[in-house]
């Protein structure tokens, strides 16, 4: 009987060990295809353009606000990935 | 090698949780949204688990590794070489951003990164955990609402006897009969590979 306690016990203790991740760190992760879907034709055009590039890196929030694409954090974290070295 | 009882059932369900795993990747990869929604889902407690647990890293700087870790996994998925090695590689991913985040947090204080030194233990333990919880999705409804709400989100049997409408009186001995479910279902994933209805 003791063997189920423990048992029982070790798997309430690993239920505990995940809790949840706050759901707009969830929601944000899950817009991710959308983001890049969005990010697409810009990020093309700023392998060609040096000059949009540059604008890009200075301030990415206010250039991808200039080219009408939200700067939601999925869109921000997959611009930098592609952008910075 | 011969394995003993537990190490045979971790086995069978690494297996098992890795098909899963690879089942989701393949569809990510043809591009279905609603596979990169379970993925995200199935991981985002594992990954932030890694963060705030095993790295103890403050909630600002965890938002910033959970988002950069999925940015990532969602980026180079197409590299993935195995993929039923999604776990240990988005747990890599993890951990490597995290030790990037210390770095660049302890090179402004001018002292040296380093991981916590129980940060393997805490690993192995989220490991076994999120087998748990692939086992606790094989439950019913009803179990998986209130072993989560119990033991995961850490709510009273006021709490959840309010959102599931329940006497309280009967939330404990729910509880406990979800649990020998639970039981069940991780010895059976053990023993097979097939589903167990809770």
């Amino acid at each position: 009987m003791s063997y189920v306690t423990d048992e029982t016990e070790r798997i309430a203790e690993l239920l505990a060990a995940l809790p949840p991740a706050p759901l707009g760190w969830v929601a944000a992760a899950q817009e991710l295809p959308f983001a890049r879907a969005s990010l697409d034709g810009l990020l093309a055009r700023a392998r060609q353009d040096a000059a949009l590039r540059a604008r890009l890196l200075a301030d990415l929030e206010a250039a991808l606000a200039d080219e009408g694409i939200p700067a939601t954090p999925a869109v921000v974290k997959l611009a930098r990935l592609h952008l910075e070295p | 090698m011969v394995l003993n009882p537990h190490e045979q059932t971790s086995a069978v369900q690494e297996t098992a949780d890795s098909s899963l795993d690879a089942k989701l990747v393949a569809r990510c990869r043809a591009g279905d949204v609603s596979a990169w929604n379970e993925l995200v889902e199935r991981y985002s407690r594992y990954v932030y688990a890694i963060c705030v647990q095993g790295f103890r890293l403050s909630e600002h700087d965890a938002e910033d590794v959970f988002q950069d870790v999925f940015a990532k996994a969602y980026e180079q998925l197409g590299r993935l070489r195995d993929d039923h090695a999604f776990r240990p590689w988005i747990a890599q991913l993890t951990r490597r951003t995290c030790i990037d985040t210390l770095r660049a947090g302890r090179r402004e204080q001018a002292t040296e990164a380093e991981e916590p030194e129980d940060l393997d233990d805490t690993l192995a333990l989220l490991d076994e955990a999120l087998t748990v919880r692939d086992a606790l999705a094989e439950l019913d409804g009803p179990c998986q609402e209130i072993l989560d709400r119990f033991f995961a989100r850490d709510e009273s049997y006021r709490t959840i006897g309010e959102a599931l409408d329940l006497p309280q009186g009967t939330i404990a001995s729910r509880i406990s009969r979800c649990l020998v479910k639970l039981r069940a279902a991780l010895e059976d994933l053990g023993s097979s590979d097939r589903p167990v209805n809770g």
